[in-house]
């Protein structure tokens, strides 16, 4: 969409993930350049969801490497060794990440002022009133200014995803992480919650967003990933992937969905 | 929608259903509870002139005041320790996660009674707390053997068994909480003490606070245990003591009971207003009125063509509200 300029800010090598005996990413590369939105789509089960939660630690790395930022994600590496990081130090990797969830996962006893002001008091230290400066200003940015005292309860999905979108705002992160975040939303709700996605990719923040919508892919993705079993089948420019993919799991796909 | 239809429409009267049985078991218990009433009235053995004279007896109010200070210290106890073992139950460390386990599978496994007896037994073993240095000089000593201290065995006695059902209600409380919640946090990279602490905790609250609620009224009445310790005065014990100096035990009973009644209803007052905070935001809500023109005119507006207009003028309908 716009000019990025070629500087990678994620850097996935090589991730394998095993659940036990189960092998669900096959080595997995990904690179996502500062200011890019990176759309990765694929049929369920194929790991797209694990792929990115591996990104902020939510799930731990089997195998490979993923850099966020030029620093290891959950690792430091020492004369070729790898040391788990503590949990301060994977808390504070987190904060330069926000994340937002298919299912919300919105803090059902805070309204939704409170959902965002709770990491920058909690986790940064910022004093109340100027969190609550901020908060608001998120709140009205994804057009919810007069909800703020609204229990999640008391809204609907897609304005709990819109809240969510301002939550992990509020951390300043420099990626922003979307798994599926409109699928689990009525389709006259998807509308609300794409719109504060395609404004913050023209106000050019980093996304890899895991989700279903090829249109949003097509009008606001700077790249297109396919994955299915495990492996990325193929990666491109989004509009040349849907209008002419090269290998036939992309097809067959897309002709499902399409 | 009122464009549309002009004439109000005509409501259905319909005619209810018939509930026969409500009048029914309405004569039979309201027969039986005028029955209980006339007995509670004529008969004299139930002396409710002792009742009246000894309802606010120096001896039983202050067997009360015992009561509730028994009851309140070692469910305070109780609760904080609880919430201890519920934790190290989950927590990472297997040292502690073992620990946990082998104090509820002990404090849950023995009588309360048998706990009671062995702590006010305590002071035979160790008749003295004493602080010093190992084989060398004695810096603090206190005396366990004097017998004006049985409230000490008895709040630890009656604290410590209470942990061990509490720590399983808590345990209970936290696993309810949805994995989200702690992956949301987490995400907002919240440390683990704040996550269960800001986010866990306050949810599983909800679940917790009708069961402890429960634990509480019946602590009240476990607390006439005591006397193993042995504690003597308590509201029991002091209502008994009254009856066997007078011979006329039923009145007496009758005025612990009410004791017993009235602090419980005054209990569960304070447990209502409890579940009604640790509820905001789930229970009593009413969902707010969704206004489906609005969603409908901001969804058409979204899918596709029009990125460039900006975000507050696709929701005209809800910025107006």
């Amino acid at each position: 969409m716009t000019a990025i300029a070629e500087k990678p800010l994620v850097e996935i090598q090589g991730l394998h993930k095993y659940y036990g005996h189960h092998h669900v990413l096959r080595g997995i590369d990904l690179t996502v350049n500062q200011g890019e939105v990176s759309v990765v789509i694929g049929p369920s089960g194929s790991g797209k969801s694990t792929m990115l939660r591996c990104v902020n630690l939510l799930e731990t790395i089997s195998a490979g490497r993923i850099s966020v930022g030029g620093s290891l994600i959950g690792y430091r590496e020492v004369n070729g060794r790898l040391h788990d990081l503590k949990a301060k130090e994977i808390a504070a990797q987190r904060r330069e990440i926000g994340m937002v969830f298919q299912r919300f996962n919105l803090f059902p006893h805070k309204t939704a002022l409170q959902n965002v002001m709770e990491a920058p008091v909690q986790v940064k230290g910022q004093p109340k009133d100027v969190a609550k400066k901020r908060a608001l200003e998120l709140l009205d940015r994804v057009g919810l200014a007069d909800r703020s005292g609204h229990y999640p309860s008391q809204l609907s999905g897609g304005q709990q995803q819109r809240v969510a979108i301002a939550r992990a705002l509020a951390m300043d992160p420099e990626l922003m992480l979307f798994d599926e975040p409109t699928s689990a939303l009525d389709p006259e709700l998807v509308g609300d919650v794409l719109n504060v996605m395609k404004d913050l990719a023209k106000s050019g923040m980093t996304m890899i967003v895991v989700t279903h919508e090829i249109g949003f892919a097509r009008e606001v993705g700077d790249r297109l990933t396919f994955m299915d079993g495990g492996v990325v089948v193929e990666s491109g420019d989004p509009r040349e992937v849907l209008s002419n993919p090269q290998h036939a799991r992309t097809k067959e796909f897309l002709s499902r969905v399409l | 929608m009122k464009d549309r239809n002009e004439e109000a429409p005509v409501l259905n009267k319909s005619v209810p259903v018939r509930h026969p049985g409500r009048w029914i078991s309405a004569i039979i218990i309201g027969g039986a509870l005028v029955l209980l009433l006339q007995s509670l009235v004529t008969n004299p053995n139930f002396r409710w002139d002792v009742v009246a004279t000894y309802i606010l007896d120096v001896k039983v109010v202050q067997g009360v005041g015992w009561t509730l200070l028994l009851t309140v210290t070692s469910m305070v106890l109780a609760i904080v320790l609880a919430i201890l073992l519920a934790v190290m139950r989950q927590s990472d460390n297997p040292v502690l996660r073992y620990t946990s386990w082998l104090w509820v599978w002990f404090f849950r496994g023995t009588p309360v009674y048998t706990q009671l007896v062995f702590w006010g037994l305590v002071t035979v073993l160790y008749p003295a707390i004493t602080l010093g240095i190992p084989f060398g000089p004695e810096l603090f000593s206190y005396a366990l053997s004097d017998p004006s201290k049985g409230l000490i065995p008895a709040i630890l006695g009656l604290g410590l068994n209470e942990s061990a059902y509490l720590a399983e209600i808590f345990r209970a409380g936290l696993k309810s909480v949805d994995r989200g919640q702690t992956e949301a946090a987490e995400a907002l990279g919240m440390s683990k003490g704040k996550i269960m602490w800001r986010i866990i905790l306050p949810q599983a609250m909800r679940i917790i606070v009708p069961p402890t609620g429960n634990e509480t009224i019946g602590m009240l009445k476990t607390t006439s245990l005591v006397l193993a310790v042995p504690f003597t005065l308590d509201l029991t014990f002091a209502t008994n003591a009254l009856a066997n100096r007078i011979y006329l035990p039923i009145p007496l009973l009758i005025v612990a009971a009410f004791w017993y009644l009235l602090v419980t209803s005054i209990l569960m007052v304070g447990q209502h207003y409890l579940e009604a905070y640790y509820g905001k935001g789930v229970d009593n809500l009413a969902p707010a009125a969704v206004n489906p023109a609005a969603a409908k005119a901001a969804a058409a507006g979204t899918p596709g063509a029009d990125a460039q207009r900006s975000l507050k003028t696709d929701f005209p309908e809800e910025s107006a509200r």
